[in-house]
């Protein structure tokens, strides 16, 4: 285990006795941490293995991988409950992940195969899996954002105590959809967690350079409701967070504008160069990589044992492993049934 | 609200198209809980046209929604409530404003069924007013169905009558998938025999309105209306005019089409969009693809829409469109050519 140099006086305090919890950390259980550390593993693997796919030529098309922003996509998810709703977005496997979805189904998808979340018609940017209040991934930046207000009026029409969570970027902050979806679910109190993952560019755009306020959370108070904005990479800071606006957005207590600061260490998709940022800013976030933090801080709080961190690694790698197998075997879709799905009934 | 109208003559009950949208709206409400109306103004105001009417009043502010001038955020908030088990009917004010509301509705509605790979359905109706003869000039006047009608996963009608538009949107609620329903501005004070009871009108059937052996007009909308009153000159002069109504234009029923070309030879289309790569263009290439070109006895004519603005002062904006007289002179016109 590498110990990052920021973490130093942790590392020292684990041979000793902890330092106090604070409190983020104390209010997740074992278990819980367990499974989200696992399921940030997941993503990760996941993630990497679409990769080397995409590179040996096995899959065409493009990607946006998430690498980095894992603590974003797990912590916000850890206190939804199963029937509660997500919209993702085109960078969304690890929503999908931490939403419940089955890699291997996932896989298969991203191979465009018949036994993907979407019989292969929607590749890796429309993974839906309904099953666990996934509503979809979304390629279209800020898509996603009017969707969760209409399900939101759903959930309320219907008497419902789900929440819908809607995750976008910092581009699709200054999307008009932004603006109307925050209005309109402030304005009826709509129970929607919109939740930005500020991975710092829209594409090559540095968010710095697109908007002039400091964080996307600012805007929250434009349209009357709460703003918060966390560390991304944390992923008991998220998870605390995200606690806050889906409790009140159940209790019928409205929106909350959840900022997750993070940073993708890929590129925007394939044919980012990284013409728009340095080599020293990816190694510094390297080093502040969530799933390395977290680890870092269960050894040094004694929550978890050392050894048990590989064997919750290698989990997550042999799942993976094993659904990266059902993808290259399952089949392709018959070109005969191609416009089946464009028209129910 | 005017009450309804019974015609002395013939004890049938007479509606506006308006008025007949408007009870065809309550008795989906009535009928189901999922159904709830939402658009700019349609509370209170009762809508720009008058078409919600009382609806506010009758069923309350949980589902007769006042919004904010958000026509994208609309469009998609219909998207998410018809995803999670609602009927959303969306009304755009002026069909105009659709083009605001675009993403949603052709990235979104559209596609979802088949990006996920048929496991979700987005029972969504969006009414949009649409149409020219108000003077509302080149923002508020337009005829964009054909955009819609080239996306597939959508559904596109036209209803001419208050009969078609009750019973279509009836239809158009109860279906799996997005509807949108151009209605046009100047039929909805127009009466028309309306049967109290909620009933279904197809969606991608034609009907016949007028029979006739010498030349089929194809049209929808308010031009079958013109096509109508031009028809009964052209019978004066011996003229047999056979009047397609559309009603939907996508899925379009070529069948229909086809058989009555197949007997008059003759097809005019005529429709009030813009007639470049519109509605005529496909019906036209549609027939020349068939087997029925060769009962043509002339070649096919469109009257469409001018490649131009609908403009403001009230004869331009009449010469912008096909009226009466230009399917007179054009069905004339097409009774006097030979193919050779």
């Amino acid at each position: 285990m590498q110990i990052p140099a920021a973490d130093s006086a942790t590392a020292a305090a684990v041979r000793e006795k902890p330092a106090l919890q604070r409190g983020e950390l104390s209010a997740l259980d074992d278990a819980t941490l367990r499974a989200a550390l696992r399921r940030m593993h997941l993503i990760r693997k996941f993630e990497e293995v679409a990769e080397q796919s995409y590179m040996r030529g096995l899959v065409h098309g493009t990607m946006h991988l998430s690498i980095g922003q894992e603590a974003s996509a797990v912590g916000s998810t850890l206190h939804l409950r199963p029937d509660d709703y997500i919209l993702s977005t085109h960078r969304g496997h690890g929503h999908c992940i931490a939403k419940g979805a089955d890699p291997a189904r996932m896989l298969a998808e991203f191979f465009g195969k018949e036994t993907g979340y979407c019989r292969g018609r929607g590749g890796s940017m429309h993974i839906a899996d309904l099953t666990t209040g996934n509503l979809g991934a979304n390629g279209i930046v800020a898509g996603g954002l009017p969707i969760a207000v209409g399900v939101g009026m759903s959930i309320k029409a219907q008497k419902q105590s789900r929440v819908c969570m809607v995750f976008f970027g910092d581009g699709a902050a200054n999307e008009g959809a932004f603006h109307e979806s925050l209005n309109m679910a402030a304005i009826w109190k709509l129970p929607v967690v919109f939740l930005c993952e500020n991975n710092k560019y829209g594409m090559s755009m540095d968010i710095a350079n697109a908007m002039a306020v400091a964080n996307v959370a600012d805007r929250a108070s434009a349209y009357g409701t709460r703003g918060i904005t966390v560390d991304g990479n944390d992923l008991p800071a998220v998870a605390a967070a995200a606690k806050i606006a889906i409790d009140q957005a159940r209790q019928g207590d409205g929106p909350t504008l959840l900022e997750c600061k993070t940073y993708r260490l890929r590129g925007h998709s394939k044919s980012d160069r990284n013409l728009y940022r340095t080599k020293d800013e990816i190694e510094a976030w390297r080093q502040r990589d969530p799933i390395r933090r977290l680890q870092d801080e269960l050894v040094a709080q004694q929550r978890i044992e050392a050894r048990e961190l590989a064997a919750i690694e290698q989990g997550a790698q042999h799942e993976i492993e094993e659904a990266l197998e059902f993808a290259k075997s399952s089949a392709d879709p018959d070109p005969a049934q191609l416009t089946r799905d464009v028209y129910a009934g | 609200m005017p009450a309804e109208v019974i015609t002395q003559e013939a004890g049938v009950r007479q509606l506006s198209y308006a008025e007949a949208i408007r009870e065809g709206l309550g008795q989906a409400m009535e009928a189901d809980p999922r159904v709830f109306l939402f658009g700019e103004d349609v509370g209170v105001y009762g809508g720009a046209f008058g078409v919600s009417g009382d609806l506010l009043r009758r069923f309350g502010p949980e589902r007769v929604i006042d919004t904010p001038i958000s026509e994208l955020g609309l469009a998609g908030a219909a998207v998410g409530a018809a995803l999670t088990g609602m009927r959303p009917v969306l009304e755009i004010q002026f069909s105009d404003f659709v083009t605001l509301a675009m993403e949603q509705i052709v990235n979104q509605a559209a596609k979802i069924r088949f990006m996920f790979g048929g496991k979700a359905s987005v029972p969504m109706v969006v009414r949009l007013p649409g149409g020219s003869g108000t003077g509302a000039a080149a923002q508020h006047s337009q005829s964009l169905e054909a955009w819609f009608a080239h996306v597939p996963g959508l559904k596109v009608l036209q209803p001419s009558t208050p009969h078609d538009a009750k019973g279509l949107l009836l239809a158009a609620i109860d279906d799996p998938n997005p509807v949108l329903i151009f209605e046009h501005k100047l039929l909805y004070k127009t009466k028309g025999p309306v049967p109290a009871e909620a009933y279904r009108e197809p969606i991608g059937k034609a009907v016949v309105r007028r029979s006739g052996r010498d030349i089929t007009i194809v049209g929808a909308s308010i031009m079958t209306l013109r096509a109508a009153a031009a028809a009964e000159k052209l019978a004066g002069e011996g003229i047999g005019t056979e009047i397609i109504d559309l009603r939907s234009l996508r899925p379009i029923d070529f069948a229909t089409i086809a058989q009555s070309v197949r007997k008059t030879g003759r097809l005019l289309i005529v429709y009030e969009g813009v007639k470049t790569m519109g509605i005529g263009a496909e019906i036209a290439a549609m027939i020349a693809e068939s087997d029925v070109f060769g009962a043509l006895v002339a070649p096919i004519a469109r009257l469409g829409g001018a490649d131009s603005p609908i403009p403001y002062n009230p004869s331009l904006e009449k010469a912008s469109v096909p009226q009466e007289d230009d399917i007179l002179a054009a069905a004339r016109r097409l009774m006097h050519k030979r193919k050779r």
